[in-house]
């Protein structure tokens, strides 16, 4: 192990190590710490210029019962919800095909349409940007859900093929083979054999899918207005619009936006880090 | 008997014959089809578009080089691409800092792991949110920085509002969620690390500095290698920050090309489709130098197997 393990050195650094340790996090996660507790703090703390003190009352009831009640903050979510899940679903299911064919048969072109999905997915988005907007507008679902589901999913398809596809060659091959000199249907392979072993990595995939497009900002401005089809990222600019120098509430309301993503990572943390890594790194 | 007339009639159907060759293309076919309508076609389109001048509305109207003849004479493209540069350069410094983190991190003292989760934190909440953090984390009235700065007696300073800052400021706050991501690819990494030839290393009287260069790093390549790749690609899309914390001022001196050409294209300032294309082009062929390379390697690879 690098560096040498704390347990083998002397115990003064020993100490100095565990108690550097909260320290840092400390001052790595100040920004997020300073958003936190400007959330609790109470309306008057800034208008007394009270911005770092500690809260002259604790508010935090009221300020997030306020996001949720006095805001469209709930519609934001449900539609991060309902733009989020159908793409992590509709982009799994796609690359497990995608990454399926590509993973585990061989022929001429397989690896130019395997570097298209790879290339596709690291293209800057602004290229595509006035064409896939004039697409959604011509196809009638500019600022709709749909609209932005299927762009997303589409582009997904990349990234998740690259992962899929990796992730298969590494299955062992012989079990393939097997199930073929058994005269088992390609497809039955596909779903009884290959498919069950996909299952850490579609687990992966949908955490990480999960987050990026719950994040995602850019896609929401260019195809979506307004707050019937807005997912939260955007809406957090017009909720702040809405609260102009209400700090504590806009703290509150952002730390709502980004809290589904962090529930997620907490929850599924193993498959998420294996995912980042494009499973490349072991 | 029975048995070998049926194999007969299998073989003899059609899909049987070429049941190896057609289902790949079976199971491509969804994936490829809404990959190159939503990607791979508007790629080509977007060519086309910067050869044209156009509202988004009314026809189209021919002007050949036209846009990219008036880009070579913009100011503002200019400073959009110089940002470009300046966010391509430091933002690498998020590898060597993930780095850092991840041997500060890469102990087995107790509560390490979630230690090791809360320093990841930042790469899951969403930019926009990083941006409005930081955003009054340089707040010139109330924001930290101020208040650290004038504690070691530093005159106060309006980050986001100086134009000589404001690109620094912006690629700060962008490191902070990237240097998360390159630590934990390095912890990953580190995890992997062949415990023998550390010892070997030891052995040899390597330590410090030295083993972690010559013994550590050569085996932590995977890891360097997705590190430079996202962190490029990063670099070169960055837009949300910039929307979120400076909306490309002051006087659009913290635009970049993704930036500019959004703000050409869409915004008040007038739907110059065309132009817009023409930047997204240009921005597209910069891209396209890392894009090849990264294939390369790539390509290398599979090779090697």
């Amino acid at each position: 192990m690098f560096p040498a393990p704390i347990e083998r050195s002397p115990r003064a650094w020993q100490i100095t190590y565990q108690s550097l340790l909260p320290f840092a996090l400390i001052l790595w996660l100040l920004p997020l710490i300073a958003v936190a507790i400007f959330s609790v703090k109470p309306d008057a703390d800034f208008v007394n210029a009270n911005y770092w003190g500690w809260p002259s009352s604790f508010e935090g009831f009221t300020n997030y019962a306020l996001v949720f009640t006095g805001s469209d903050m709930p519609q934001y979510l449900l539609n991060s919800f309902k733009i989020t899940i159908p793409t992590v679903i509709g982009a799994v299911a796609l690359s497990c095909m995608t990454g399926f064919a590509l993973g585990i048969y061989k022929f001429k072109s397989n690896i130019w349409i395997f570097f298209m999905f790879v290339a596709g997915n690291f293209v800057p988005f602004q290229i595509l940007m006035v064409p896939v907007r004039d697409l959604t507008l011509q196809m009638g679902l500019y600022n709709t859900i749909t609209g932005l589901v299927l762009f997303h999913v589409a582009f997904q398809t990349g990234f998740c093929t690259l992962f899929m596809r990796n992730f298969i060659r590494a299955l062992p091959f012989e079990l393939i083979e097997a199930a073929r000199v058994e005269g088992v249907a390609e497809w039955r392979i596909f779903w009884f054999v290959v498919l069950p072993l996909m299952k850490p990595a579609i687990a992966a995939l949908s955490v990480l899918i999960f987050t990026f497009i719950w994040n995602d900002y850019f896609w929401a401005v260019v195809l979506t207005q307004g707050v019937e089809s807005q997912p939260v990222t955007a809406g957090i600019t017009s909720f702040n619009a809405q609260y102009r120098a209400a700090y504590h509430l806009m703290s509150a309301g952002s730390l709502v936006a980004a809290l589904p993503p962090v529930a997620m990572f907490f929850l599924m943390q193993r498959h998420f880090i294996a995912g980042l890594t494009l499973g490349a790194v072991k | 008997m029975a048995q070998a007339s049926v194999a007969e009639t299998r073989q003899s159907s059609w899909w049987h014959r070429n049941q190896q060759q057609l289902t790949p293309w079976l199971f491509l076919a969804p994936g490829i089809l809404f990959f190159l309508f939503y990607v791979i076609f508007p790629i080509f389109q977007s060519f086309n578009l910067s050869l044209f001048s156009w509202d988004g509305l009314g026809a189209a109207e021919f002007v050949g080089l036209n846009n990219y003849e008036e880009l070579y004479y913009d100011e503002a493209f200019y400073t959009s691409l110089k940002n470009n540069l300046i966010w391509l350069v430091l933002y690498l410094a998020a590898i060597p800092a993930g780095l850092f983190i991840a041997l500060f991190l890469n102990q087995t003292v107790t509560g390490i792991r979630l230690y090791k989760s809360l320093f990841f934190f930042p790469f899951v909440i969403s930019q926009v949110v990083v941006g409005l953090v930081f955003t009054w984390f340089y707040d010139p009235t109330f924001g930290i920085l101020n208040v650290v700065l004038g504690s070691v007696g530093l005159p106060p300073m309006n980050i986001l509002g100086d134009e000589n800052w404001v690109t620094i400021g912006i690629i700060v706050a962008g490191l902070w969620p990237q240097t998360a991501y390159c630590m934990i690819l390095y912890l990953t990494g580190l995890n992997a690390v062949d415990p023998e030839q550390i010892e070997a290393g030891r052995l040899d009287g390597a330590k410090g500095w030295r083993m972690l260069w010559y013994i550590i790093v050569p085996q932590l390549r995977p890891a360097t290698f997705i590190a430079f790749v996202v962190t490029i690609i990063g670099a070169l899309r960055s837009f949300d920050l910039i929307s979120v914390m400076t909306n490309g001022g002051p006087f659009g001196s913290s635009r970049v090309l993704s930036f500019y050409m959004f703000e050409v294209a869409l915004s008040e300032y007038g739907f110059r489709m065309g132009y817009g294309a023409s930047i997204a082009v240009v921005l597209f062929l910069i891209m396209l130098g890392f894009i090849a390379y990264f294939l390369w390697s790539m390509y290398k690879e599979e090779r090697a197997r």
